[in-house]
């Protein structure tokens, strides 16, 4: 695999690189995210055996920007008695980290907006201010439900942060470096492989951050209406939207750049590996939605901190023991090893959560 | 120059908003704009070279210390209306006045050291040999998660049913 580099200050001013990368970023994030509604709608219309949106443009591409202006020319509509200050700012607040983090992600090598040595760290603290956005979301708006999503987000948001922070911990013992450029440069083979189990904690943990299905329990439409988003209209209620897709990309692309080797790959340009890889990403988080039912909130809770975490403790010192003693052994020998300790402690820790060690017929 | 203009849009703004803090009435507020003062003051390292403490000052301040106090928020009564005064409003102003004078002296009148070096960079290793290294400061790492687990064992006692 070619390591094809663009000099880090591409096209070589500090202010037209800082534009372009800022352009390149708004365009990707509006245009992916379009594209990520009509993906979930017509993906989910086939597994479910519909048909989906088929009406605007061929196979209903131009149904999310029918969409969009629909939501633009639509009333916007504010509580009565409401904090109206918080009630305005917070969509913006949710939505800003939610494209912040791109500032860090690889395009292809070089091609980013800034290549932070805290790279990972960054996207890890960035992504933690949505959650203030939400909250003034469900606070301002002066309605039980907008607040009781709202507390159950961030409580779903505190547990869930510490398994995320501690899974991408052994990934950067890997990589021996916190910057996304170089944990790209340390992939010759795919950390997926490396860290099967440090990626299937971090991918539960980012889906419960960003509540996708099976942890959307603060938009639960069946107890909460729509959650901490109840009381939004109009274009306000299309940020928030806009923000939970720009989140699941942003979750994507970390994905691929942290455990599936980023923009590398054999034959196709980088940019398109690396387009690809998110869509599959993407693609498999659609799949978990339409399959697997929405959990209960004390499952929310014991499955973080009874499951999540203990896990990501062992592997974590699982993989510093590996690192420390084995350092000239060949990468390759450490795949069969990690997959195995994945498959016996996922095993052994699930029968935790069956009554009597699974000896019970509930 | 550019730092210089970044330095005082950032303390301006975490200036008025710690005000505000202290200022408006409708708590929620004043715990929106502590966060906001949090983010300048992060923004702050930022200006200092220290990327990695702005990181951390974002993830544990804003999204974790603040979560909590907006949390504490959601347990009080009377958010709108705020705390009203009590019979320590006057004490309480001098004894701030008095801790600012205090404070304000003692910047104005320290020799600063300026290092001429130009900052690290990366800092990350840097900051871990220190932590981790011989000779660095290995011992309050340890202590600071023993005080933790002490606070959590301690929680834990506190809460458990009898």
């Amino acid at each position: 695999m070619a390591m094809q580099m663009l000099p880090p200050n591409w096209p070589g001013n500090f202010w037209a690189h800082w534009a372009i990368f800022a352009v390149v970023i708004l365009v990707f994030v509006l245009l992916m995210v379009m594209f990520f509604i009509w993906l979930e709608r017509r993906a989910m219309a086939v597994m479910q055996a519909r048909l989906g949106p088929n009406r605007a443009g061929p196979f209903g591409l131009f149904q999310p920007a029918a969409d969009a202006l629909k939501i633009l020319i639509k009333e916007d509509i504010i509580p009565a008695r409401s904090d109206k200050l918080v009630h305005w700012l917070a969509p913006v607040v949710a939505f800003v980290p939610a494209v912040l983090v791109f500032a860090v992600v690889p395009f292809w090598g070089g091609a980013l907006l800034a290549d932070l040595n805290i790279g990972i760290l960054y996207v890890v603290a960035i992504s933690s201010v949505t959650i203030v956005g939400i909250f003034m979301a469900g606070w301002s708006s002066n309605n039980k439900y907008s607040t009781l999503g709202a507390m159950r987000q961030v409580a779903s948001v505190v547990s869930y942060e510490i398994p995320v922070v501690l899974s991408l911990v052994g990934v950067i013992l890997l990589a021996g470096s916190l910057s996304m450029q170089q944990i790209v440069a340390a992939q010759d083979i795919p950390f997926i492989l490396l860290q099967p189990l440090g990626f299937l904690l971090f991918f539960t943990g980012a889906l419960a951050e960003i509540n996708r299905a099976p942890f959307d329990l603060t938009e639960a439409d069946s107890e909460l209406v729509a959650g901490y988003m109840t009381e939004y209209s109009g274009m306000k209620f299309g940020l928030f939207f806009l923000a939970e897709y720009a989140e699941a990309l942003a979750i994507s692309a970390i994905v691929t750049t942290v455990f599936l080797g980023g923009w590398r790959g054999p034959l196709l340009p980088p940019w398109l590996w690396f387009v690809g890889k998110v869509v599959i990403v993407f693609f498999v988080i659609v799949w978990i939605r339409t399959t697997v039912p929405r959990l209960r909130i004390d499952q929310l809770m014991a499955l973080a901190w009874k499951f999540l975490l203990p896990l990501a403790l062992l592997n974590l010192l699982i993989t510093a023991a590996e690192i420390l003693f084995w350092p000239a052994v060949s990468l390759w020998v450490l795949i069969p090893i990690n997959f195995a300790v994945m498959i016996v402690l996922v095993l052994l820790w699930s029968r935790l959560f069956k009554l009597g060690w699974g000896k019970v017929e509930v | 120059m550019s730092v210089s203009v970044a330095f005082w849009v950032l303390a301006s703004i975490a200036v008025l908003a710690a005000l505000s803090v202290v200022l408006v009435r409708d708590v929620f507020r004043a715990a929106l704009s502590l966060i906001l003062c949090f983010l300048m003051v992060a923004g702050l390292y930022i200006t200092l070279s220290a990327d990695f403490l702005a990181a951390v000052q974002i993830l544990i301040y804003v999204g974790a210390i603040s979560v909590l106090i907006i949390l504490a928020i959601m347990l009080t009564r009377e958010v709108q209306r705020g705390s009203p005064s009590n019979r320590f409003r006057l004490p309480a102003f001098f004894v701030a006045v008095l801790f600012f004078a205090g404070i304000g002296y003692a910047m104005l009148n320290t020799p600063w050291q300026i290092s001429s070096t130009p900052p690290l960079e990366p800092t990350t290793p840097a900051i871990a040999g220190l932590l981790f290294g011989p000779g660095g400061f290995i011992l309050p790492v340890e202590i600071a998660p023993l005080l933790l687990l002490a606070a959590i064992i301690g929680a834990i006692v506190l809460v458990r049913e009898k």
